[in-house]
C-alpha cells in the first residue's frame, strides 16, 4: 500500500526583483523519512522552506501535502496542515519564558485565561518523549543555544506538527549537541514524523539523512541517498565544479610580534567574568585563528581589542606600543582593522552610498579625509579601486550599500579594511552567510595580505576555514583560551570537541 | 547597620522600592515634627497627591499598552489634550458621563493616527509622536475657535464651565456609605490616635480612600486589570510578544500589525480618559495648556515603573505628590525642603557605609545646602514652585534609570514579511 | 537616483501641503466658510511687499530653530527643548545686553555669545543626564522646557525686570549699540519700495551664515560624517572610532547654542528688550520646519518661509470672520502628513534604486565619475 508522500513539490518558482530564488523546483519527501536539502548559500533552500511553511507564496507550481493540494497563505495554514518550522535564526522572545514562547499563538484556554498548568504538563511530556528536556518557567534569554533549539522543536511539536522543517539546525551546535539532536530526530522519525532539514555540513547529512536533494542556483539538480554518494561528490553536485580549498601552501610567519595580548580580563556589569586571562600573540605574516562556538566571548574579545569595551583590564600592545589607554579611534589609527562578524550591525551604513561606507573606520585620514573635511573626490576614487580589485558587483560607487548582495557587501568591507593596510586585521566570521564564490575570494585576499606581512586575527566558528587558513589556532571556550593547536595536526572533529570544552577526544 | 544594608542590597527591585517609600515617609514625618506642620503626610496631601496622580497613571498605563506592543508613544500629551477638549465639549453639550466617553474617543482618534503613521507607514515612532503633539495642539485650538465664542461663554483658549463627577468615600476603610448606613472609618480612627509614624501612614491611606471620584476608582482598578489582561490572557501574551519579538510572533501566526494597532489605540483611549479626568474631576473647565506636560510625566512614570503596571502606579504616586506640593502652601513646601535635606544626609550616610566616599560627600554637601536654604527661605516663589513636578520627574528618572528593561522590540521598525 | 532625490525633496512636501490644505478646506466647509475665498484672501494679503518682509522676519527664527533641532535629528537625538531654551537665552541676553554699551559690533557679538552660551548650557543638562544616567533626552528636554518657563518667569518678575514705572513690564531697553540694523536700505538700493514700519531684520544675514555653516558642518566635515554615522548606525559608528558619549554632548551643545540664538532675531531687530509677551512657539514650530525640510538646509529654509507666510497671511482672516486658527491646524496636519509621505516616497525610491542596481552589475567607472 503506497502512502502519498508527505510533501510533493512540482514546478515551484519564486521570483524577487533582480533574482529568481526558486526555479522549477521538484521535491518529494516520503512520510517518516529524514530528508536533507543541501546547497551552497544562495541556492534557494531557505526560500523553498519558507514556501512550504507558508511564509512566502510561490509564483508558479504546485504543492501537495499528504496527497492533498495545499495553498498556504500564512504560516498558520501550514501549522494547521501539520507542518512546523524550526528556523535557523531562532524566533524566540528573550524576555518571555519557555512556556510563553511555546504556546504563543496557540494558547490553551481555561475560560478566558491561559491554562498554564495544562501547557506546562504537555511541555514536560513532550520533553521526556523526545529527549528535549526543558524548564517551562525559565526566561529564554538564560538558555544556551542548544536549549533554545529544543524550545523551537517543542514549539512545533506542541502544535501537532507531523512534518518538521529544520533550517541549518547544526550551524550553532557543537558535536555533542549535534549528537543529541540527531538522537531526537531519530526518535521523531520512528514515531512517524517526517523531517526535512537544510544543511551544508555534508558529513552530518550523510550520517543522518535517509534521502538527499541537492539544489543549485534555485533549481533541484539531483536526488540521491547516502549509500550512493560521498561528501566530495555531494559538494561537487552543489557547486557544479571543483571545490575551492582554503589550504595554505607554505608558511609566511616571521618573528616580529605585531599584536601582543596578555592577561586580558573583562567583567560584565554584574561581576561575571566574560573574558579571563586571555593571552596570545599575532606575528608578522601570521594568521592566528580563534576557534569557538558563538557566544563564548568572541564579541567581547573584539570589543576589548577595539576599545569599545572600556572596562577590560590587561595588556594589549600593537607593534610594541601599549594600546590600553587609547580610544577606539586612536587604536584604529594606530593600525587595527576590523572585519566585523555582523556587517550590517557593525560594518556598514546601509542607506549611505558605497563611498561613504568605504570611509567607515577610516574617516579621519587619507584618502577619505582632508584636514577637517571629508574628501569626496578622494573617497570615490579610492572606493572605485576597492570595487575593481575586490570584484564588488555594483554599477557605481554611489549606490546605497543596501542595494548590494550580502556577498558583495562583505567584499566591500574586506576590501576597504585590507586596502587600508592595517598592522593587524581582526577578521570575525569573515565568510559568514556569503556564497562560495565570494568566500573563496575572501580567503585568497586574506592569504595575500598575510604573505605581504599583515598579521590577521581570524575569529571563526567555521572549522574548515580555521584549519585551512590559520597558522596557529587558539580555542575560546566560556571566555577562556583552553587550547593552542597546530592546524596541521588536527581534524575538524578534534577541533570541534575542543570547542565544547571536552578536551582531546581519540579520533574514531 | 551594615547587616541591614547588605540585606537591602540583596533584595529585589520591588522590595527596595517599598523600603525607600517607607523611609521617605519616615523622613517627612521627622521633618514635620521639626517644622511643626503636619501637612506633608496628612490625608489632604495624600488625597491631592492621588488626585493628581491619576491622570499621570492613566497616561502611563496608556504608554504601557503601546510600548508593550512595540510602539513608542511620545504623543500621549497630544492624545490627552484631545481628551480634555472632547470631554469638556461632551460635558457641556450633554453631561459629565458623556464627557468621559467623548474624552476617551477623542484620545482614541489621535491614537489611531499615531498607529497609522507608525504601524502602517513605518514612520519613526518618536517623530510621529512629536507630530501628533503638534497636531493635537493646533486642532484643539482650531475647534475651540469655532465652538467656543463669547456668546457661548468661552473663548479660543477656554470653554464655559461644566459640571463634574461626584466623589465618594470607600466603606469600612474611610467611612463611606453602604446603602444609606455609615460604615466605620478605620484609617480615620488610626490617624486620630496621633501615634508617631503609624498615624502618618494611616493618614496617607485615609487620603487615598476618602473623597475619591469614580474615575479615580476606575483608574486604580485599571492597574490590576492590566496585570491580568497582559499576563494571564492569550490576547495579552500576543500583545507582549509583539513588543518583545514581532518576527517570532509573526512566525507563529500572531497578527502583529493588528495587535500594534490595538495597543496604540488603547493608549490613546487611556490618555483621553486622563484628559477627561483633568477636566471633569479637577478643573471643571477646559483650558488650553491644562495638561501641562502630564503626558510626558506619565511616560516618565512608565520608565520609572520598568514597563510594569504596578511600577507605573508607584511612579505616578511619586510624580503626583510632586505635582501637588505647589498647591499646598508655603509651610508644606518648607517642610518638604527640610525633608529633602534630611533624606540627602541619610543617603550620604548610607553611601558612606557602602564605602562610596566621594558620592557620600557630594550627597551630604547638597543636603546641607538644602538645609541652609530651608533655614533662610520664608516662602518659595510661586514661579519657582511651578517647576517642582518637572524637577522631581527629572531627578527621579536620573536616579532610577539603571537596571531598566524595556520591551526588547520597543520602537523597532517592523514590516510584515520582512526579515529582522 | 538624482530624480529620486528630487522626488523626495520636492514632491513629498508638496503632496503633504496639498493634503493639509485639503483637510483644512474640508474643516472650513463644515463650518460654512468658503475655503477658496479664504485662501485667496490669504494669498493676496500675504504677497504685498510689507507682508513678504514680515514673512521673512517670521521665517528667520523658525529657520534657526529648525537648524537646532536638525543637528540633533541627524544624530538620532531629539532636542524638544528649543522652546524653553530660547526664551531663557533671550531673557539673559536682553538683561545683560542692557547693562553696558560698547561699539556696535562688539556689543551685538557679546549679546549673541551670551545667548549661545545660555542655550548650550541648557542643552548640556539633558546631554549629561543621558550620558551619565541613561535618561532619554525626549523626556529630559521636555521637562527642562517647563523648568525653563518657570525659571524665566521667576527671573523676569523678580530679578531682571526694569525699574521703570509704566504699563509695559519688560527688561531694560538695550542701548542702540546693541541693535541689529534693519536691511531696508539694502532693499531700496535694489529698487524695492517699502512702506515705513516694515523692517527687514538684519539677523537674516546671520541666519544665512548659520544655515551655510550647518550644511558644511553636517555634510562635508569629518565631524559631520561622525554625526550622521551615529544617527544611521550607532554600533558601526562606535566600531569606526566615534566616541558615543562625546558625540552626544558635542551635538547637544551645538544644538543648544543654535537654540539660544533663536530669540535674538526678534530681540535685537524689533523689541530691544524682553517683554512679558515675548513671542512663543518658535521652538515647536521649529521642529515642524525641521521635519518639513527633512533636516536639509535649503528644505528647512523653504519650510520656514512657508510657515512664516502662513503666520502672516492668517492675520487677514480675523478681519474676514474666519478663525485664524485654521493656520495652526494646517501646520499640524502638514507635519504629520509630511512624515508619512516621506516614508512612502523614500521606500519607493529605494526599491527602484535597489532594483536598478541589481540589474546593472557591470561597474561603470565613467558614470562613477572616477578615472578609468
Amino acid at each position: 500500500m503506497a502512502q502519498a508522500p508527505a510533501i510533493q513539490l512540482e514546478g515551484v518558482t519564486k521570483r524577487y526583483p533582480g533574482v529568481v530564488a526558486n526555479k522549477d523546483v521538484e521535491l518529494t519527501v516520503n512520510s517518516g523519512e529524514v530528508h536533507a536539502v543541501v546547497g551552497e548559500n544562495g541556492a534557494g533552500k531557505s526560500t523553498l522552506m519558507k514556501i512550504i511553511y507558508g511564509m512566502v507564496r510561490p509564483d508558479e507550481g504546485t504543492i501537495t501535502i499528504n496527497g492533498a493540494p495545499a495553498n498556504f497563505r500564512t504560516p498558520k495554514d501550514a501549522i494547521d496542515a501539520g507542518i512546523g518550522m524550526v528556523h535557523q535564526h531562532f524566533m524566540l522572545a528573550d524576555n518571555l519564558t519557555v512556556l510563553e514562547n511555546v504556546i504563543l499563538g496557540s494558547e490553551p484556554r481555561s475560560g478566558v485565561m491561559i491554562d498554564f498548568e495544562g501547557a506546562s504538563e504537555r511541555i514536560r511530556i513532550l520533553g521526556q518523549t523526545y529527549g528535549l528536556r526543558l524548564e517551562p518557567n525559565q526566561k529564554v534569554e538564560k538558555l544556551s543555544v542548544g536549549e533554545r533549539q529544543r524550545v523551537e522543536i517543542i514549539k512545533v511539536l506542541y502544535r501537532g506538527a507531523r512534518i518538521l522543517i529544520l533550517d541549518e539546525p547544526t550551524a550553532v551546535l557543537v558535536p555533542h549537541e549535534v549528537n543529541e539532536l540527531f538522537d531526537s530526530m531519530r526518535d521523531l522519525s520512528e514515531e512517524g514524523h517526517t523531517i526535512i532539514f537544510i544543511s551544508h555540513k555534508l558529513d552530518e547529512v550523510l550520517s543522518i539523512a535517509d534521502h538527499i536533494t541537492v539544489m543549485r542556483d534555485g533549481q533541484t539538480v539531483g536526488s540521491t541517498t547516502p549509500a550512493q554518494v560521498d561528501a566530495r561528490q555531494l559538494a561537487e553536485m552543489m557547486i557544479g565544479s571543483e571545490l575551492p580549498s582554503p589550504e595554505t601552501k607554505e608558511s609566511t610567519v616571521q618573528d616580529k610580534v605585531l599584536l601582543d595580548v596578555s592577561d586580558l580580563d573583562l567583567l560584565s556589569d554584574d561581576g561575571r567574568p566574560l573574558l579571563e586571562d586571555i593571552t596570545f600573540a599575532v606575528r608578522k605574516g601570521e594568521i592566528v585563528g580563534i576557534a569557538g562556538v558563538e557566544g563564548n566571548g568572541q564579541a567581547q574579545l573584539v570589543d576589548s581589542l577595539l576599545g569599545v569595551a572600556p572596562t577590560a583590564t590587561g595588556t594589549i600592545s600593537l607593534a610594541g606600543e601599549s594600546m590600553v589607554h587609547l580610544t577606539t579611534r586612536e587604536r584604529r589609527a594606530a593600525g587595527i582593522g576590523l572585519i566585523p562578524e555582523d556587517r550590517h550591525r557593525q560594518g556598514l551604513l546601509l542607506p549611505s552610498p558605497l563611498w561613504e561606507n568605504a570611509a567607515l573606520g577610516h574617516q579621519y585620514k587619507e584618502p577619505y579625509a582632508n584636514g577637517i573635511w571629508i574628501d569626496k573626490k578622494g573617497s570615490r576614487e579610492h572606493t572605485a579601486e576597492i570595487v575593481r580589485r575586490f570584484d564588488v558587483a555594483t554599477p557605481t560607487v554611489d549606490v546605497p550599500a543596501t542595494a548590494l548582495s550580502g556577498g558583495n557587501q562583505q567584499k566591500l568591507v574586506v576590501g576597504r579594511e585590507i586596502m587600508a593596510n592595517p598592522t593587524v586585521l581582526i577578521a570575525a566570521q569573515p565568510t559568514r552567510g556569503i556564497d562560495i564564490g565570494a568566500q573563496a575570494a575572501v580567503w585568497e585576499e586574506l592569504k595575500t595580505a598575510r604573505a605581504a606581512g599583515m598579521g590577521i586575527l581570524l575569529i571563526s566558528a567555521d572549522l574548515e576555514e580555521l584549519i585551512g587558513l590559520s597558522d596557529t589556532i587558539h580555542v575560546l571556550f566560556e571566555g577562556k583560551l583552553v587550547a593552542k593547536l597546530n592546524p596541521a595536526e588536527i581534524t575538524p572533529e578534534i577541533l570541534g570537541s575542543y570547542m565544547t570544552g571536552a578536551g582531546e577526544k581519540k579520533a574514531s | 547597620m551594615t547587616v541591614l544594608v547588605d540585606r537591602y542590597r540583596e533584595a529585589g527591585r520591588r522590595t527596595r522600592i517599598v523600603v525607600i517609600a517607607l523611609v521617605a515617609i519616615l523622613v517627612m514625618t521627622i521633618a514635620e515634627l521639626v517644622t511643626g506642620t503636619s501637612d506633608l503626610t496628612s490625608r489632604s496631601t495624600a488625597s491631592a497627591a492621588l488626585r493628581l496622580a491619576i491622570p499621570i497613571l492613566l497616561a502611563g498605563l496608556g504608554g504601557l499598552y503601546s510600548e508593550r506592543s512595540g510602539v513608542v508613544n511620545i504623543g500621549l500629551e497630544g492624545m490627552m489634550i484631545s481628551g480634555t477638549w472632547f470631554a469638556a465639549w461632551g460635558a457641556w453639550m450633554f453631561g459629565p458621563w458623556e464627557g468621559v466617553i467623548l474624552g476617551v474617543l477623542g484620545g482614541a482618534i489621535f491614537g489611531l493616527l499615531h498607529a497609522l503613521a507608525t504601524v502602517t507607514f513605518n514612520v519613526d515612532h518618536i517623530v510621529s509622536g512629536v507630530a501628533i503633539n503638534i497636531l493635537g495642539l493646533g486642532a484643539m485650538r482650531f475647534l475651540s475657535s469655532i465652538v467656543y465664542t463669547p456668546e457661548t461663554g468661552g473663548s479660543v483658549i477656554q470653554s464655559p464651565p461644566i459640571d463634574g463627577l461626584p466623589n465618594i468615600d470607600l466603606p469600612f476603610l474611610a467611612g463611606g456609605q453602604l446603602f444609606g448606613w455609615n460604615s466605620p472609618d478605620f484609617f480615620g480612627w488610626l490617624e486620630n490616635l496621633e501615634l508617631f509614624f503609624l498615624s502618618d501612614v494611616a493618614g496617607i491611606l485615609r487620603g487615598f480612600t476618602g473623597g475619591i471620584n469614580w474615575l479615580t476608582l476606575l483608574g486604580l482598578a485599571l492597574v490590576p486589570i492590566t496585570v491580568w489582561l497582559l499576563w494571564r490572557t492569550p490576547w495579552g501574551l500576543r500583545l507582549r510578544s509583539c513588543g518583545e519579538d514581532p518576527w517570532a510572533a509573526e512566525s507563529v501566526g500572531v497578527r502583529v500589525l493588528r495587535m500594534k494597532y490595538y495597543g496604540v489605540i488603547i493608549s490613546g483611549m487611556l490618555s483621553g480618559l486622563a484628559g477627561a479626568f483633568l477636566v471633569l474631576v479637577q478643573a471643571g473647565i477646559y483650558r488650553e495648556g491644562m495638561t501641562g506636560g502630564r503626558g510626558f510625566i506619565g511616560l516618565g512614570a512608565l520608565i520609572f515603573g520598568n514597563w510594569m503596571p504596578v511600577g507605573v502606579f508607584g511612579g505616578s504616586l511619586v510624580f503626583g505628590f510632586g505635582d501637588s506640593l505647589r498647591f499646598r502652601g508655603p509651610e508644606v513646601v518648607r517642610s518638604f525642603i527640610l525633608a529633602v535635606a534630611i533624606g540627602l544626609v541619610a543617603y550620604g550616610v548610607y553611601s558612606a557605609v557602602r564605602s562610596r566616599l566621594r558620592a557620600a560627600i557630594v550627597q551630604i554637601v547638597i543636603g546641607a545646602a538644602f538645609l541652609v536654604y530651608y533655614l533662610q527661605v520664608v516662602e518659595v516663589s510661586n514661579q519657582l514652585l511651578a517647576a517642582l513636578p518637572y524637577v522631581i520627574t527629572l531627578l527621579v528618572l536620573a536616579a532610577a534609570s539603571q537596571h531598566l528593561r524595556m520591551p526588547a522590540a520597543d520602537g523597532a521598525r517592523y514590516a510584515k514579511g520582512e526579515a529582522r | 537616483m538624482k530624480s529620486g532625490r528630487l522626488l523626495t525633496a520636492v514632491v513629498a512636501p508638496a503632496i503633504a501641503l496639498v493634503i493639509a490644505f485639503g483637510f483644512a478646506a474640508l474643516a472650513l466647509l463644515l463650518v460654512g466658510i468658503d475655503p477658496i475665498t479664504a485662501y485667496r484672501e490669504m494669498w493676496v494679503f500675504g504677497t504685498t511687499p510689507e507682508s513678504l518682509i514680515i514673512t521673512v522676519n517670521n521665517a528667520v527664527p523658525l529657520f534657526v530653530s529648525a537648524l537646532a533641532v536638525a543637528v540633533g535629528f541627524k544624530m538620532g537625538l531629539f532636542n524638544i527643548g528649543v522652546e524653553g531654551t530660547y526664551l531663557l537665552a533671550a531673557l539673559f541676553a536682553a538683561y545683560i545686553g542692557a547693562q553696558f554699551s560698547v561699539t556696535p559690533v562688539l556689543h551685538v557679538t557679546a549679546i549673541l555669545l551670551v545667548a549661545a552660551l545660555v542655550g548650550a548650557f541648557w542643552a548640556w543638562i539633558p546631554a549629561y543626564l543621558k550620558v551619565k544616567r541613561g535618561v532619554h533626552e525626549v523626556i529630559a528636554t521636555i521637562m527642562l522646557n517647563y523648568i525653563a518657563f518657570a525659571l524665566s518667569a521667576y527671573l523676569f518678575l523678580n530679578v531682571f525686570r526694569a525699574e521703570t514705572a509704566g504699563l509695559t513690564v519688560a527688561t531694560d531697553l538695550i542701548p542702540e549699540t546693541g541693535w541689529i540694523p534693519s536691511l531696508n536700505p539694502l532693499l531700496t538700493a535694489l529698487g524695492i519700495e517699502v512702506r515705513a514700519g516694515a523692517n527687514l531684520h538684519g539677523f537674516l544675514v546671520i541666519a544665512i551664515v548659520l544655515g551655510v555653516g550647518y550644511h558644511y558642518l553636517v555634510n562635508k566635515s569629518r565631524f559631520g560624517y561622525d554625526l550622521r554615522a551615529s544617527g544611521i548606525n550607532p554600533t558601526a559608528a562606535n566600531a569606526s572610532g566615534v566616541d558615543p558619549k562625546k558625540m552626544i554632548i558635542r551635538t547637544m551643545l551645538i544644538s543648544g547654542a543654535l537654540a539660544g540664538l533663536v530669540g535674538i532675531a526678534p530681540l535685537l531687530g524689533f523689541y530691544h528688550q524682553y517683554p512679558q509677551d515675548f513671542p512663543r512657539n518658535y521652538g515647536f514650530n521649529g521642529i515642524a520646519v525641521a521635519l518639513l525640510g527633512r533636516n536639509n538646509a535649503v528644505g528647512m529654509a523653504f519650510g520656514a518661509l512657508l510657515f512664516g507666510f502662513m503666520q502672516r497671511s492668517a492675520l487677514i482672516l480675523d478681519l474676514r470672520d474666519v478663525p485664524k486658527e485654521i493656520v495652526t491646524i494646517i501646520q499640524g496636519i502638514v507635519v504629520l502628513a509630511v512624515v508619512i509621505v516621506y516614508e512612502v516616497v523614500s521606500k519607493y525610491v529605494q526599491r527602484r534604486v535597489i532594483a536598478s542596481a541589481a540589474a546593472a552589475t557591470d561597474f561603470d567607472p565613467v558614470t562613477s565619475g572616477v578615472a578609468a
